[in-house]
């Protein structure tokens, strides 16, 4: 066992599974959607991303792009919080709460991507 | 592979990108979770954008102050954390990429990359030169000289430092490499459609050698031309296709035998293999009586064998007769004293080759035999071209540079690989000849060693004539090498000396002889007529006047014009 590789595959898993419980519930409904839950999600896909820095395999580009898409759709989900309540003061509505959700949303599945490849080069590497 | 050093940076920036990123999330937390109060007393706490905002201008120490409301005693405590911990890991990502940026390894790949990248924008056909001692230097200003690119592999790092601040005519890329690495060769471009050949010119015969073999291996298309100066090598590389083998010992060994057999043949060769543009000199005949040879390494061999070809009698002198598997008779020395030069038989001796290794014995040998006997004539073997000037002030009448000899050789097989062939039929000819051949190089070069290229008679090379033989009008040698803006039909100061075609081979052909496709010309005369028979080569309107003394009016329009007029 490599401390290595269990490292590198837990923040890709726990990346996923933040998103993904950030994401979970009523979609509009602000009373579902944790802030520091966004926060802690957002971290832990920087340092995901910044694991998967130089490797230089076809597998390890893919797994990289992923994690760049899941940091932008997510930077822009937190911005686009930030700006409805901070910002213009139209407060948590439905509708931003919406927006920010489907942007996260778009985060979960190039996660789920991640995770698949990860998955896959595992299988590849036991055979 | 190009970008080899953007990964080594990428991963080598993993851990203080890491450390910034943890550092950045802990201090925002501890950030938002302290309270503070108003003057009124009431609490506040930091959300994301303030927290984000506070550690942006705080971690790389620009420092605001306290904002968005001012901190109480709990919060500053509190907040030490947050100031300290990023700035703790800015320093170590500073550090980090400094200590990369000194990393010899980076520094090779980064200049590797450099390397590749400067090969790859090369737009005209190159060579490749392994090895950038004296003849890799004069070969890389040749070549540039005359309009080839070229890019230089040397393993020694000062050679390339000196390749980057010498004022050559075109940007030449060098990089400290191993020519023996087949991945070095590559980086220089052997890949590349545009490379024409590789020129292997170290000073290693064994690195030479495998330089040869792995061009002959992967391209074996690639022209390669190699230094070689031990015999079994240059065998060696003959045997699997190496173009041409260049032997400085063994070529001046064989202009000695030539100059003392056939003097008119040898200045022939001087003139057509120097330097060109380089003053035309009539080098003195060697004596044809007893030689002094001092030193029987690899050179005092070369000579000896050719000496016995021609019946020249010789004396050794050799340091080490036993080592060197010296002949009966060898005197025992060095040769750079006059009791030595006096065994030998000085007085009796009509020439003294001075051929050992070091270029301050050679020295030595050359003036001792002057002051026993002003009249010898004199030839020393030159090691270093940094000792080029004292060889010359010693006056030597027929001095030995082997890596100009080498540069000459390979620059006339590059730019005139009909020559060997044409030296090889002229010896076949006889004095008054070559005589005949000296005075018409004489004629047209003005005094100056002239320059020597082949003319191509085919449709992508000369498509002036390609166009008057598809009008069925005849062109002949004389017209190609008349001058257009003369009147009398002045011919240009260059000459033809050999034309090959598939069924013959003739050499100093007549002016009458009329071109047919296919033909090959090798032209020896000066730059200016070469390039104004490059034009006349590639400009109907210009051929056509010099064949049939008519002025055609040219350009679409006029052409149009004259073709409805007709």
């Amino acid at each position: 066992m490599n401390l290595e590789k269990v490292v590198f595959g837990f923040f890709i898993l726990l990346a996923l599974t933040l998103n993904f419980g950030f994401v979970y519930g009523e979609l509009a409904n602000p009373a579902h959607h944790d802030a520091w839950e966004l926060f802690v999600t957002i971290v832990v896909n920087l340092i995901a991303t910044v694991l998967k820095f130089g490797e230089r395999t076809q597998i390890g580009a893919i797994l990289l792009a992923s994690s760049l898409v899941a940091d932008l759709q997510l930077a822009a989900a937190a911005i686009l919080w930030g700006v409805a309540v901070y910002g213009t003061g139209v407060g948590l509505t439905e509708m931003t709460m919406a927006s920010v959700i489907s942007l996260a949303s778009g985060a979960l599945v190039a996660n789920v991507v991640s995770v698949t490849l990860l998955i896959i080069e595992t299988v590849r590497i036991h055979r | 592979m190009g970008n080899a050093a953007f990964y080594i940076l990428l991963r080598r920036m993993r851990s203080p990108l890491l450390a910034l990123i943890g550092s950045y999330a802990i201090s925002m937390v501890v950030l938002m979770a302290i309270p503070g109060e108003h003057p009124d007393g009431e609490q506040w706490r930091m959300n994301f954008i303030d927290a984000l905002y506070f550690i942006t201008y705080t971690a790389p120490t620009i420092g605001f102050g306290e904002l968005p409301h001012e901190f109480n005693y709990n919060q500053r405590l509190g907040y030490l954390v947050a100031i300290y911990l990023p700035v703790i890991a800015w320093f170590y990502a500073f550090m980090t990429l400094i200590a990369l940026f000194q990393d010899p390894v980076f520094k090779r790949t980064l200049e590797a990359g450099r390397f590749r990248r400067r090969v790859q924008r090369l737009a005209d056909p190159f060579w490749i030169v392994c090895g950038y001692g004296d003849t890799g230097s004069l070969l890389v200003r040749s070549l540039t000289e005359r309009g080839w690119e070229a890019s230089v592999i040397d393993t020694d790092g000062e050679r390339i430092a000196e390749l980057e601040t010498r004022d050559l005519r075109l940007f030449v890329p060098g990089w400290q490499a191993d020519a023996n690495r087949t991945e070095s060769l590559r980086a220089a471009g052997l890949d590349n459609p545009l490379c024409a050949g590789v020129l292997a010119v170290t000073g290693d015969d064994h690195t030479n050698l495998q330089v040869a073999i792995t061009v002959k291996l992967l391209h074996p298309h690639l022209r390669v031309i190699t230094r070689a100066e031990n015999r079994s090598t240059a065998d060696n590389m003959s045997s699997f296709g190496t173009d041409h083998v260049v032997d400085p010992f063994a070529s001046f060994a064989d202009r000695l035998a030539l100059a003392i057999a056939k003097p008119e043949m040898h200045r022939i060769y001087e003139w057509l293999s120097g330097m060109p543009n380089t003053p035309l000199f009539e080098p003195p005949r060697p004596p044809a009586g007893r030689w002094l040879i001092c030193g029987y390494g690899r050179f005092g061999k070369a000579v000896c064998r050719r000496l016995d070809k021609v019946n020249v009698p010789y004396t050794i002198i050799e340091r080490t007769p036993e080592q060197t598997g010296a002949p009966e008779g060898t005197i025992h020395g060095k040769g750079t004293d006059a009791v030595t030069l006096r065994e030998a038989g000085i007085d009796n001796a009509d020439a003294v080759l001075a051929g050992t290794d070091d270029d301050a014995d050679n020295l030595s040998i050359v003036m001792t035999a002057r002051d026993i006997k002003p009249e010898l004539y004199l030839t020393a073997r030159e090691n270093q071209m940094a000792h080029r000037a004292l060889f010359k002030a010693a006056q030597l009448q027929m001095p030995v540079e082997p890596s100009y000899l080498i540069a000459t050789r390979m620059l006339n097989l590059i730019t005139a690989p009909l020559l060997p062939e044409f030296l090889r039929i002229a010896r076949g000819f006889d004095r008054s000849w070559h005589a005949a051949v000296a005075r018409r190089i004489r004629e047209v070069s003005g005094g100056r060693v002239p320059e020597i290229w082949t003319v191509h008679v085919d449709e992508a090379r000369s498509p002036a004539i390609t166009e008057l033989h598809s009008e069925g009008i005849e062109v002949t040698l004389g017209h190609i090498l008349t001058d257009p803006h003369e009147q009398e039909g002045h011919g240009l100061s260059a000459t033809a000396l050999l034309l090959v075609r598939p069924e013959a081979v003739v050499p100093l052909p007549d002016l009458q002889v009329p071109l047919e496709q296919g033909d090959r010309l090798l032209c020896c005369g000066r730059s200016e007529a070469r390039s104004q028979l490059r034009w006349t080569l590639g400009h109907r309107d210009t051929l056509r006047y010099l064949v049939t003394g008519e002025q055609r009016p040219d350009g679409t329009i006029w052409r149009w014009l004259a073709a409805r007029r007709s």
